[in-house]
């Protein structure tokens, strides 16, 4: 996403693929044949519409989201009086279109949730499995660890993060992954240790195994569902963190639009433009409920598998 | 499968319970029939998945909701169907005229509780009487079930004791309330071998003082030996063979019970190779027709596959179900 | 059963010799300063020797330190004091190029065919990695060994490709052996190999136990609580209580003239195979004592029905009351010489 100034915004005269929103998430949740009960299918294609929202932002959206028209500042939605089809969901305080802003928002909130939950995820996953594994000191030392994590104000962190290295995608993963990880941490350590009680894992040493193969071979294939299960179930504490942070002027940098941000920038208006940080909020809203409602479907048809295993 | 002869306490008639699940149905439980008279001890026999636990699980109405379900079938307690009753109705009924103790005593008894509290709850349930008289009558129950400073374990919690002793108390609190029926389901399966011979002698002591009948369900035949009376032996959801113990030991009739004696490894007796049974047994959503040994049965002919066999008697209230008996 | 004559096969170093072993485990209290209450005494002074080809079962009840040993034998756990010797050499505190050769001579089985195999796993994978972690060859000709040893154990080439899941418990243990075969170990430690299965399914486990080892000349082990699993399958028979052995023979011999009051008490436990046969019943009272307190003198004599006056004061030495017939009693110490066993050195 580069800075480009423009004369004046595109008439929607182009055509854009809007069916690939419904085509692409449609194809991917039913194809998979008859639909089958209990599978929260809002919520799925709930989060596909936004993926695909995502990736092909530079087809969907109807305007570039960093232009600013200044003579079509603070148009309301098209179903509001005084609103138009040439803004569907209306226009900020600078005249950048909010359904465009919130397409490349998508894109924002995707990378840098991808990102956190990879950095984050993983390191609490090294981590759990290592002090699950071998106990002791090692263990010891590394929960304290975990403790203080969770002990700590993790938002006055972040902020402290940006006020000294700067804003931005970098810092911006970094201080959601330091979030993260000790959860993750505490709950794959608990899964490894009921794990090492397994008689394979035994068998694994007496077939002359070193610590490391155990853990790559044994350990880390198993514990997987689990985490698996943690990452989609905190998928929505990265994005309202994301959210936060932009919000206190700490993630990723105007003009880059981020859901978060775009609600702090109507924060001074909701009497008369609500619709500037109402409908970004919405959008979180929704993607973290499907988020959440998955998640739990996932942890429950794959939690009762690993015991039965 | 006699009738009532003497004083039948329990009577299960073609007893059904099936699984329903997405892929099939599973017929665990399929036509199974038995007595048991006041004061017996009918042992239960047959491998995993035979369907001997859900058989108990059945008759004191305590499947897992939602996947099995009785379908078919009588269990006659006194002459009445407990399988119509409510479930208020059950909850009276069990603990106090049927009652049931478990395999594994880590489960049976809750770790947040003392001893003394889970006893004095089964009893005051029933006697609703003042705490001290509950506190006394759980002291005798443990005195009963042979726990020495029962004074003492009343107040101590499960995982203070050794699993004996837990098995114990877990009877202390069955009989609590007098049953006349007691469904022990592998009881002494997770204790010692001297362990075992301690727990079984005191079944036998507190059976023979209360009258009450024991169905015993084992895998193993030396228990049966030891405890039981009748023996009924289960494959793949039915009883294939029935009757008083020494005569099923003597002439077992059945091919599943000759097999199954065979392949046991003895004290006595040649150490070569042993018996062993091929095949494995069937899939329950996907029973065949005929006699479901038929696949595994060294003697198989033409109509086992073809029709399940009947019941033939072949001694006095002994009956074997196997086409090969009908010429007798 | 291969070699299993009393006399006449003591030649040179046995295969696995276990000496004075002991086996304490701290008992703490305390998380910052833990306080060292006392020990645990799992296993306490056991001794005994294997040859090659040979199965010795180890019998005894919970807590008696069968399992214990089993695992310091598997070079899982460190002993306190004593030493065990592979073919002339002590196996703890190897390491390296050393230790791998240990780790491909001695091999296990355990008891629970649903915890044995990692779930993820393809059984050909699982089979394989003895063979994986020492480098023995290249994929197809480890392939072809995971094939071989999937006839030798009963099962079919082509499900070397499937999971843990879609089998029964019975072909799990199958592959438990096979996998533990893969090496072409001296030594099997059977833990209760057979306990968790079925009744029928637990003949064929044991006849294929004995096929291989006549096959193979592989040693067992074995570690059981059932004394037909052990007539069935040992050669010498040892019997633990409370960390120690208190008799010890070959496995005829001892199950014809049974000597200890605990083994006594523990044949009479064996329940009849026929209701009419009800044998003269030995019914101990009492619990078995805290491995952390065990009793003084003989550690039997809480419950001993034949304790004496000399039972709490002394501990009885294991000697040889009849030739290769060893048991631990005072009953035996006032008749017998007290010689040192011919069997144990």
């Amino acid at each position: 996403m580069s800075i480009r100034e423009s004369a004046s915004p595109e008439p929607i005269a182009a055509p854009r693929p809007w069916w690939l929103v419904a085509a692409v998430p449609g194809v991917l949740t039913f194809a998979r044949g008859p639909a089958r009960r209990g599978v929260p299918w809002i919520p799925i294609f709930i989060i596909t519409v936004m993926v695909t929202m995502a990736l092909f932002a530079p087809l969907l959206a109807p305007y570039s989201p960093i232009d600013q028209t200044l003579r079509d500042k603070l148009i309301p939605p098209f179903w509001v009086e005084g609103g138009s089809m040439q803004y569907i969901l209306g226009t900020d305080a600078f005249g950048r279109d909010i359904l465009s802003r919130l397409i490349y928002g998508a894109r924002v909130s995707l990378i840098v949730a991808t990102l956190a939950l990879v950095a984050g995820g993983g390191v609490g996953l090294m981590i759990g499995i290592v002090a699950g594994y071998f106990g002791g000191v090692i263990d010891n030392a590394l929960m304290r660890l975990v403790d203080a994590a969770f002990t700590f104000p993790a938002i006055l962190f972040a902020l402290l993060l940006a006020v000294t290295m700067g804003q931005g995608l970098g810092t911006l993963v970094l201080a959601i992954s330091l979030l993260l990880w000790a959860s993750f941490a505490r709950v794959l350590r608990g899964e490894v240790l009921a794990l090492k009680q397994r008689d394979f894992v035994a068998l694994a040493k007496v077939r002359g195994c070193s610590s490391l193969r155990i853990m790559l071979t044994h350990i880390f294939p198993n514990v997987l569902n689990t985490f698996m299960v943690l990452v989609t179930l905190n998928i929505g504490v990265v994005i309202i963190a994301e959210a936060s942070l932009s919000f206190l002027g700490a993630g990723i940098p105007p003009p880059t639009p981020t859901w978060g941000l775009m609600v702090s920038d109507g924060r001074g208006r909701i009497a008369e433009a609500w619709w500037v940080s109402l409908i970004p909020g919405i959008a979180i809203t929704l993607l973290v409920l499907s988020v959440n409602l998955f998640g739990d479907w996932l942890r429950d048809r794959l939690d009762p598998r690993l015991r039965q295993l | 499968m006699s009738d009532a002869t003497g004083d039948t306490v329990l009577e299960v008639r073609d007893l059904k319970t099936y699984f329903f699940l997405r892929r099939g149905i599973v017929k665990a439980v399929d036509g199974v029939s038995f007595s048991l008279r006041r004061g017996e001890v009918l042992g239960l026999v047959g491998e995993s998945g035979c369907g001997k636990s859900l058989t108990a699980l059945s008759v004191m109405r305590l499947l897992p909701k939602g996947a099995a379900r009785t379908v078919d079938g009588q269990v006659l307690l006194d002459g009445e169907d407990i399988l119509t009753r409510t479930p208020n109705e059950m909850r009276e009924i069990r603990g106090r005229k049927i009652s049931m103790i478990l395999q594994d005593p880590q489960t049976s008894l809750n770790p947040v509780f003392t001893v003394g509290d889970q006893l004095r709850e089964a009893i005051s349930r029933r006697t609703r009487g003042r705490k001290s008289e509950a506190m006394r009558e759980a002291v005798e129950a443990l005195r009963r079930v042979d726990i020495s400073a029962p004074e003492q374990r009343i107040g101590q919690f499960p995982h203070q004791m050794s699993g004996g002793m837990k098995q114990r108390v877990v009877g202390a609190i069955a009989i609590s309330g007098h049953p006349e029926v007691l469904i022990a389901d592998e009881p002494t399966t997770a204790l010692d071998v001297t362990i075992q011979l301690q727990y079984l002698k005191l079944l036998q002591r507190l059976q023979q003082e209360t009258g009450m009948a024991i169905l015993f369900i084992t895998h193993d035949f030396g228990v049966v030996a030891r405890m039981c009376d009748r023996v009924a032996v289960m494959y793949a959801g039915r009883i294939v063979e029935c009757g008083p113990v020494a005569q099923v030991f003597d002439s077992p009739s059945h091919p599943y019970t000759q097999a199954l004696i065979a392949s046991v490894p003895k004290m006595t007796g040649s150490t070569e190779r042993l018996y062993t049974i091929e095949g494995q047994p069937p899939s329950l959503m996907d029973l065949p027709v005929g006699c479901r040994f038929a696949p595994r049965c060294p003697h198989a002919e033409r109509r086992c596959v073809e029709a399940y066999p009947a019941s033939f008697t072949v001694g006095a209230e002994h009956t074997a179900d196997c086409w090969r008996l009908a010429a007798r | 059963m291969s070699g299993g004559e009393l006399n006449g096969r003591q030649q040179g170093e046995p295969l696995l010799r276990v000496e004075r072993l002991r086996k304490y485990y701290p008992f703490t209290r305390g998380i910052l300063f833990a306080k060292t209450l006392g020990h645990v005494k799992a296993v306490d002074d056991v001794s005994f020797t294997l040859q090659a080809g040979e199965t010795l079962g180890l019998v005894g009840e919970s807590g008696c330190g069968k399992t214990t040993t089993s695992k310091l034998i598997l070079n899982l756990e460190e002993p306190t004091e004593g030493r065990i010797l592979l073919e002339g050499q002590p196996i703890h505190g190897l390491s390296g190029d050393a230790l791998r050769r240990y780790r491909a001579q001695v091999q296990a089985v355990f008891q629970d065919p649903w915890s044995s195999l990692n779930p993820r796993m393809t059984i050909g994978r699982t089979i394989a990695e003895s063979l994986i972690v020492t480098g023995w060859g290249d994929r197809a000709t480890i392939g072809d060994r995971v094939s071989q040893l999937l006839e030798q154990v009963g099962l079919r080439r082509d499900q070397s490709t499937q999971y843990p899941h879609e089998f029964s418990g019975g072909q799990r243990q199958r592959i438990a052996l096979a996998a533990a075969l893969a090496s072409e170990p001296h030594l099997i430690v059977l833990d209760e190999p057979v306990s968790a299965l079925d009744v029928s399914i637990r003949a064929q486990m044991m006849n294929l136990l004995k096929d291989i080892q006549a096959q193979t000349h592989v040693a067992y082990l074995l570690v059981a609580h059932d004394l037909a699993t052990v007539r069935h399958m040992a050669d010498y028979t040892a019997v633990m209580y409370l960390g120690k052995i208190v008799e010890y023979g070959p496995t005829q011999a001892l199950f014809d003239n049974v000597a200890h009051p605990y083994t006594k008490a523990l044949f009479s436990a064996v329940l009849p195979p026929h209701p009419d046969r009800r044998e003269e019943e030995i019914v101990l009272a009492g619990e078995v004592p805290s491995p952390l307190n065990p009793p003084s003198g003989c550690r039997f004599h809480t419950r001993c029905p034949f304790v004496m006056e000399r039972c709490p004061r002394e501990e009885p030495p294991l000697i040889e009351i009849r030739p290769g017939h060893l048991a631990a009693c005072h009953l035996h110490t006032e008749a017998a010489p007290a010689s040192t066993p011919s069997r144990m050195h």
